[in-house]
C-alpha cells in the first residue's frame, strides 16, 4: 500500500507549472503536428511520462472523468496519484470520458468507445493521451489542417500504426470528433480533430 | 497586517483549468462555441470579462501584454486591464503591437500584421451571430450543428433589398474553416480580412454569454456575402490628418460646431510609430466626405 510519503510529487510549483504546460499544450493544439516540450518539473507514478503528467496535473479536475487503459491501470498507482493530486475521478466507462491516458498505445481500443460529443455539443468528446515511443524518429506523416501553414511533417514513432487511418473518422463525423495528444517524455504533439494526413512515407 | 495577495492572475487554479480546457476544445473546433462556466470579475459585464478570464488563464510571467480598445492604448478600459494584469499577474506591458505575445482586444484588430507566437484575445458581447435573428439557444445550437445557415444570407439579402449594398458595417459574420459561422465581435468589417489565415492565434472570451471560441492559426475565414455583391471593406475617404496614412482604419473626430472633423488613425500605436518614423499628416479638419468602398 502506498503511502502519502511514497506519492510521486505533482507539481513543484502548481501554480506556473500548470500555467507554462497550459501553454505547451495550446501551442501544440493550435500547430498541429509540432513537437513542443513541456519544461514544468513533476513527480510521474509509474508508468507515465513526464508530458502525460504534467497534462494531467494542468487540466484534469473533479469534473472531467478519465478513463486509464490497461497499463495506466495495471498498478494502481496511477489511479491514486490522480486521485491526491487532482481529484479526478476514475471511471470504467470510456464513453464517458473527458480525457483517457492511454500507456499501451498498441492495444488502443475502437475509436466508438469514447466519447464523440454530440452534433449540438461537439466538445463533449474525450480527448486522448496517447504515449508513443517517439516523436522526432520514425515514419514521416505529412498532415494539413487549420493551424498549419500549407503543409507540416510529423516524424514519429506511433503505435498503433493504423492511428491517422482510425482518426479519419474525424472527417466524416465533424464537428464531432475525438482530439489526440501524443506524448514522448517531455514533448508533445497534438493531432485536433481536424487535422487531416495527407500522405505517409518511411 | 499584509495586503491581501490574490493568486497569480487573479482566478483560482480551477477555475483557470476549466477555461483552459474550453480554450482547447474551442481551438480543435474552429468557429464552435464552447460553454464555460464563467466567472464574475471585479468589473462590470461588458467591460470585458470574457476577454480578461480568457488572457487570465493562458497569460504567464514570461508574456508581454498589450490591451487595446477600439485600437486605442489610452483609454479607460484598456489602461485598467492593462493595470489588472500588472497588478495580478506582474507581467510586462507594452502598447507595441510587435513586442507584445498577448494582445486582449476591444473592437478592433491591431493595423500591423499578427506573427506567429503572439495570441489575440477578443472581448465578446454577444457570440451568437443568429441571436438577433432567432432568439432561442436550443435553435441557434441546432442551426449550427446543421450548418443550417440560410437565415443569415438573408439577412444579408434583406440589406441589399432595403439599401442597394450589405450595410452590416461591424460585427459581420464570418464562415471559419468552411464549417461554423462566426461572429468576429464587434470588429469594423475592415478588419474581417486580417482574420483570415493569420499566422497568431485568435481567441474570443464572451463573460456575461459564457461563450468561448477560436480561430486556430493559418485557418480561412470567409466574410459572407454574394457573387452579385462580394464583400467589401470600407474607411473614411481621408488620409490620416497625424500620420497620412491612406490604409488604416480612421476614426472621425469632431472638432468644432461647424461641421469640421478630423480623420486619425483608430489604432494609435500604428499611428504613433509612423508619426516616429517621419510620417506626418495635413494635422487639420477635413470637409467631409463619404464613406469610400475598396
Amino acid at each position: 500500500m502506498t503511502t502519502i510519503a511514497e506519492m510521486p510529487a505533482g507539481f513543484a510549483d502548481k501554480v506556473l507549472s500548470a500555467q507554462s504546460t497550459f501553454r505547451s499544450v495550446m501551442d501544440a493544439i493550435a500547430r498541429p503536428g509540432s513537437v513542443q516540450r513541456v519544461a514544468a518539473d513533476v513527480g510521474t507514478p509509474a508508468g507515465m511520462m513526464r508530458g502525460a503528467a504534467a497534462i494531467a496535473l494542468t487540466l484534469f479536475d473533479h469534473d472531467t472523468p478519465i478513463w486509464l487503459d490497461g497499463a495506466m491501470s495495471a498498478t494502481p498507482d496511477v489511479a491514486r496519484w490522480l486521485k491526491f493530486h487532482a481529484s479526478a475521478p476514475v471511471v470504467a466507462d470510456p464513453s464517458i470520458a473527458s480525457f483517457a491516458l492511454i500507456g499501451d498505445a498498441a492495444n488502443l481500443p475502437a475509436l466508438e468507445r469514447f466519447a464523440f460529443g454530440s452534433s449540438e455539443y461537439p466538445d463533449r468528446s474525450t480527448t486522448l493521451i496517447l504515449q508513443v515511443d517517439s516523436l522526432t524518429q520514425g515514419p514521416a506523416f505529412e498532415l494539413k489542417g487549420p493551424g498549419i501553414d500549407g503543409s507540416a511533417v510529423l516524424q514519429a514513432m506511433i503505435k498503433p500504426s493504423d492511428l491517422f487511418q482510425r482518426l479519419s473518422i474525424n472527417e466524416a463525423l465533424f464537428p464531432r470528433g475525438i482530439d489526440v495528444v501524443l506524448v514522448h517524455d517531455d514533448s508533445i504533439v497534438a493531432i485536433p480533430r481536424t487535422t487531416r494526413l495527407i500522405a505517409s512515407g518511411v | 497586517m499584509n495586503a491581501p495577495t490574490y493568486n497569480f492572475a487573479y482566478l483560482d487554479e480551477q477555475t483557470k483549468r476549466m477555461i483552459r480546457r474550453a480554450i482547447l476544445k474551442a481551438i480543435a473546433i474552429p468557429g464552435y462555441q464552447v460553454p464555460f462556466a464563467s466567472r464574475e470579475m471585479p468589473m462590470p459585464y461588458g467591460w470585458g470579462t470574457g476577454g480578461v478570464q480568457v488572457t487570465a488563464a493562458i497569460l504567464g510571467p514570461d508574456d508581454v501584454l498589450k490591451v487595446i480598445d477600439q485600437g486605442s492604448d489610452d483609454t479607460t478600459n484598456a489602461i485598467s486591464i492593462r493595470k489588472f494584469f500588472g497588478k495580478t499577474a506582474g507581467v510586462a506591458t507594452t502598447t507595441s503591437t510587435t513586442d507584445a505575445t498577448v494582445i486582449q482586444t476591444r473592437h478592433r484588430i491591431p493595423e500591423a500584421s499578427l506573427h506567429a507566437g503572439q495570441v489575440l484575445v477578443y472581448q465578446v458581447p454577444i457570440p451568437e451571430p443568429l441571436r438577433f435573428l432567432e432568439p432561442r439557444e436550443t435553435e441557434t445550437r441546432r442551426m449550427h450543428a446543421l450548418a443550417e445557415y440560410g437565415l443569415m444570407h438573408v439577412k444579408l439579402y434583406e440589406d441589399i433589398a432595403r439599401f442597394g449594398h450589405i450595410a452590416t458595417a461591424y460585427a459581420y459574420p464570418v464562415k471559419v474553416n468552411a464549417r461554423y459561422v462566426m461572429d468576429p465581435s464587434p470588429t469594423p468589417k475592415f478588419d474581417n480580412p486580417k482574420m483570415d489565415n493569420c499566422a497568431a492565434l485568435q481567441l474570443f472570451g464572451a463573460g456575461r454569454e459564457k461563450r468561448i471560441y477560436a480561430i486556430p492559426p493559418y485557418t480561412t475565414v470567409v466574410s459572407l456575402d454574394f457573387e452579385d455583391h462580394p464583400f467589401t471593406r470600407y474607411r473614411f475617404n481621408a488620409p490620416c490628418a497625424l500620420c497620412g496614412a491612406d490604409d488604416s482604419y480612421l476614426d472621425e473626430i469632431v472638432t468644432d460646431d461647424k461641421g469640421g472633423r478630423m480623420f486619425v488613425c483608430s489604432d494609435t500605436d500604428f499611428c504613433e510609430q509612423r508619426q516616429a518614423a517621419g510620417h506626418h499628416g495635413t494635422e487639420s479638419a477635413a470637409p467631409h466626405k463619404e464613406k469610400a468602398h475598396v
